[in-house]
């Protein structure tokens, strides 16, 4: 509502200017002083004082506005380069209001200043070296010293995940993300081809590989509290991007392309929610690439656990194999022996999947 | 050939006999207006294509911002208009939400701000301020204009295919644009989106060619280099990033509509959709992005630069002032020009581009600030001290000053890899590239509009309507635009239908705001009915206009004030001096024209101007090759 009154009074100012103009329009038919041919007319005063006028509504408007908004800006971020990317955000940002203060101010106040008077002239004032110099330098050194800033943390955000990283896939299809874990056993992600996805298997997952038996998949995301984890990102149709905006992580899902994120979440989702004074505050995980139809609403709930409990999590988790033991098939013999150990003892009593399966053969 | 020819001799004609000439020898209505190859004929075919695609494509934005503003709000009473796009619960239909997205921006990028901001302006204005009858090709030209129309009528009737318009973003990335079973705006849409778009690179290129040998060879005598309006020298750079960047995208959606008919995979590889793993492996969608941003960033500048040179201009005009550091802002326009063409991958750093690759663009992009930087403090500086006159085009110059220091200083804040992070794809960048792209090169285009309306029309467009219109849109687009900043930081993506999905109450934060920002966009579109009125209602009935309403020291202003075909009754005027000699002390005068020569000016000359006095019957000298090439 406080908008629409802003709006409505910024509205009416714009009015009012117009209507003075009119007047002044008129005003100046009646006297008669028209200047024919030349470009001056009596609203010029009026048009000057407008840019004052802005400049002073604009600052209040701009300062105002962002008060207001600021309570719903992104809570502090939870990771650790996303601390640092926020710090340099707000510096880089104070910077540029800076800028953009001062130079928007000197615009207004000098065509306000220089308006048009009829007895004075214009000083002839071309060029001026030292001035150019002066401000092409200081830019530049403010450029370089925010681009130095900007590389040096770029460079350690994207540099080579630390080797005890858990490892998660995402994988993003119209319109979903599909998770899945490098599981208990190894920590290794066992091969996907695109191939052989089917309506069980719909990640594609390469049972020649005996890095897939201990891979289990999630519909939600867990992450532990303080340690690094590193995302393998795949797209199966379109290309998605993932969006953690908490964690300020965004990363393009490529078909054909895997790309990676490593990260360091710092903050539980009860911590989240206890800082935020919300219960039922949830980290959520967004595409941010248009991908069709569903694109906004493709989003899973993020948890981020502490370790032990992540651990807990974690191995509560079934291997895809124990699951869907008829995949135990698609093993190739020499491997057999490796993946019957996920297999439960009795397959018949497993879940619904396990039995689906089985029914169809 | 032969019609080019053809042309030469008509000018020729003109030259020598054109007293008895000009009232029997006239063009039939088809020559004349339709298939012209008069370049101020073209022009204004350009601007009014432009302002007819602008109030497409904007109301097409009000459509989706109703969307985004009121996102409960019943829209069956756009059902006349949208038939089924508004589904059975009165909502607009999410993949049309997506089609209206995608076409705005094409439309506005291209077909309002390239066609219509570079096409209007280097076509009336190159031959014009530079002293030559017509531009080197007159039938090229025409050509030009010609396969802007057929671009338009294939990406218009594109908005009434049943499966709708291409939907996949302005941008198009493949392979959501590649697979028609990706989204039903990837069929025929998409096919006619890339059909149209070829005959529009095609129409820029001949436009692009025409204005950088016309500005190279046809200059009158004295208009060297260094006396040229910033104006020709923004068309000049525009036509030159335009030549070299329009045919990568060509290539890029040659490419493109390979993948799609004829089984290639040059971007598309282990796609599984529908239930269906697709043949195709090897390709990479990256490809494409690198070859479209090629074009993209350059794009960018190429609506921007005509904007800041036709700025540049009229704040001279209207400031009686010298534009200050002339040599700076042809220097930054180079350095931009050169700079546009790589920093192309600032807009990838998060796509899965190698991060290495991320650190080199990131040093590149910072870099394009400097000569940016150093523009806008030549414009405050010129108005420092000047004498101000407010016409409308002045309003809207300023305007675009504003608008361009706005929207730039937050290309810092994205152009930095590690904060790009978290803005990429969110309306921080949706709110930063319309300040400094679509703002301010629409405000440079009403700008120009306004100024050369006079010279164009021979008549004069309503003054207080133009402060009407300023006022309002300046004041609208501000509260568009610098809201949405707030929602960017918030970490609302772009392109989103509605933003349920983004959880805890994220939406509700901002609804209010979305409704003001949706409220002010309507007002501000709205507003721009009164340029609309203005504009046609003054080419007919507007005030009959001086031979120079501005006091203005460049050659267009020498011309009749309905220049006819060749511009100039007589010989081209001889140009002695800059084109920024305003308020020169020790001239009676505040402006002293490009053709007057030196020597009339004893009074006001600099010292080292004394010495151009020589050189003068040089110039005149030249007369004779001037009138010898328009006969060749």
């Amino acid at each position: 509502m406080n908008f629409l009154i802003g709006l409505l009074s910024i509205v009416f100012f714009a009015l009012s200017i117009a209507v003075i103009g009119k007047s002044m329009k008129l005003n100046k038919k009646l006297s008669g002083e028209d200047t024919d041919g030349y470009a001056l007319d009596s609203a010029n005063n009026v048009n000057a004082i407008g840019m004052l006028l802005f400049w002073l509504f604009g600052t209040i408007a701009g300062v105002w506005s962002f008060l207001h908004a600021r309570p719903d800006f992104l809570p502090i971020a939870a990771s650790e380069h996303g601390l640092k990317t926020d710090n340099m955000f707000w510096t880089s940002m104070a910077v540029v209001t800076f800028a953009f203060f001062i130079s928007n101010t000197l615009l207004f106040f000098f065509a306000f200043k220089y308006r048009h008077d009829k007895n004075r002239k214009a000083t002839f004032y071309p060029v001026n070296h030292k001035l150019e110099l002066i401000w092409t330098v200081i830019p530049a050194i403010v450029m370089a010293i925010l681009v130095f800033t900007g590389w040096r943390t770029w460079r350690d955000i994207t540099s080579q995940a630390p080797s005890n990283a858990a490892v998660i896939e995402l994988t993003g299809h119209q319109f979903g993300w599909y998770v899945r874990y490098a599981g208990v056993d190894d920590s290794q992600l066992g091969h996907i081809n695109y191939k052989l996805i089917d309506d069980t298997n719909n990640l594609g997952i390469d049972f020649t590989d005996k890095n897939s038996f201990d891979d289990f998949t999630a519909t939600e995301l867990h992450l532990p509290k303080g340690q690094p984890v590193l995302l393998k990102i795949r797209a199966q149709d379109v290309l998605h991007s993932v969006y953690l905006p908490f964690h300020r992580v965004k990363m393009d899902a490529v078909p054909g392309m895997p790309t990676k994120f490593w990260f360091t979440p710092n903050m539980t989702t009860d911590e989240m929610r206890a800082k935020l004074g919300k219960p039922d505050f949830n980290f959520k995980l967004n595409c941010t690439e248009v991908c069709g139809r569903g694109h906004f609403g493709m989003s899973i709930t993020v948890f981020v656990d502490e370790p032990e409990d992540y651990k807990k999590w974690v191995s509560e988790q079934k291997p895809f194999l124990a699951t869907n033991p008829s995949y135990l098939d698609k093993v190739p013999a020499n491997l057999k022996a490796k993946a019957s150990k996920y297999i439960p003892a009795e397959p018949i009593a497993t879940d619904s999947t396990g039995t689906e399966a089985v029914s169809v053969n | 050939m032969s019609t080019a020819l053809s042309t030469a001799e008509e000018i020729h004609a003109h030259d020598h006999d054109h007293d008895h000439e000009h009232e029997h020898h006239e063009l039939g209505f088809i020559r004349k207006y339709i298939f012209s190859e008069d370049h101020k004929t073209i022009a204004k075919q350009y601007l009014i294509s432009g302002i007819l695609w602008a109030f497409i494509g904007g109301s097409l934005s009000i459509i989706f911002r109703l969307q985004l503003g009121f996102p409960d709000m019943t829209l069956e009473w756009l059902k006349p208009i949208l038939g089924t796009w508004i589904d059975e619960s009165g909502k607009l239909d999410k993949e049309f939400y997506l089609a209206l997205v995608t076409m705005h921006g094409t439309i506005m990028v291209f077909f309002v701000l390239t066609a219509g901001l570079s096409g209007t302006f280097s076509n009336f204005l190159i031959p014009l301020q530079i002293g030559a009858r017509d531009m080197a090709s007159g039938f090229i030209n025409m050509l030009s204009y010609w396969f802007f129309f057929v671009s338009s009528v294939v990406m218009f009737s594109s908005l009434f295919l049943e499966t709708g318009p291409a939907s996949g973003g302005w941008v198009i990335y493949p392979p959501l644009s590649a697979l028609p079973q990706a989204m039903p705006g990837s069929g025929l849409g998409m096919t006619m989106w890339l059909i149209s778009m070829t005959f529009f690179i095609v129409s820029s290129l001949m436009g692009g060619i025409n204005y950088i040998c016309t500005v190279i060879n046809l200059r009158t005598r004295g208009m060297t280099f260094t006396r040229m309006p910033l104006t020709i020298w923004s068309f000049f750079f525009t036509a030159v990033l335009g030549l070299l960047s329009f045919p990568v995208l060509l290539s890029a959606a040659l490419l493109l509509i390979f993948d799609r008919s004829f089984g290639t995979s040059f971007y598309l590889s282990e796609i599984y959709i529908q239930g269906q793993a697709l043949p195709n492996v090897g390709g990479s969608p990256i490809l494409y992005q690198h070859l479209f941003w090629f074009l993209g960033h350059p794009e960018v500048y190429i609506v921007l630069l005509p904007a800041l040179g036709m700025t540049s201009e009229i704040i001279a005009t209207n400031s009686r002032k010298p534009i200050f550091g002339y040599r700076a802002m042809i220097g930054s326009m180079m350095g931009i020009t050169v700079l546009a063409f790589i920093v192309w991958a600032h807009h990838m750093f998060v796509t899965g581009m190698n991060p290495f690759l991320g650190s080199v663009f990131m040093f590149l992009t910072l870099i394009i600030a400097v000569p940016s930087a150093v523009k806008a403090f030549n414009y405050i500086t010129t108005l420092w001290k000047g004498n101000i006159v407010f016409t409308p085009a002045m309003l809207f110059s300023i305007g675009l000053v504003s608008m361009f220091i706005s929207g730039g200083v937050t290309g810092i804040i994205l152009g930095n890899s590690a904060l790009d992070i978290n803005l990429h794809d969110t309306y921080f960048v949706v709110a930063h590239f319309h300040l400094v792209m679509g703002a301010a090169s629409f405000f440079g285009l009403m700008a120009g509009v306004y100024h050369w309306f006079p010279k164009m029309f021979g008549r004069m467009m309503n003054k207080t309507l133009g402060y009407i219109h300023f006022w309002f849109t300046f004041v609208g687009v501000y509260m568009v635009f610098f809201p949405m900043h707030y929602i960017g930081i918030a970490g609302f993506p772009r392109r989103y239908y509605t933003f349920t999905a983004l959880g805890n109450d994220g939406m509700a934060a901002f609804t209010n705001m979305n409704s003001f920002i949706s409220i002010a966009a309507i007002i501000t579109f709205t507003a721009q009915a009164f340029f609309a009125f203005n504009f046609f209602y003054s080419i007919f009935k507007g005030k009959k206009a001086p031979q120079n309403p501005w006091n203005s020291n460049t050659l267009e202003w020498t011309t009749p004030v309905n220049p006819g075909h060749g511009n100039w009754e007589g010989e081209i005027p001889a140009v002695y001096r800059w084109p920024y000699d305003y308020s020169k002390p020790g001239s009676a005068s505040d402006f002293i024209p490009q053709n007057v020569p030196h020597s009339a000016t004893p009074e006001s000359n600099l010292p080292e101007e004394n010495e151009e006095i020589a050189k003068e019957k040089d110039i005149e000298g030249l007369l004779g090759a001037q009138n010898e090439s328009y006969n060749r």
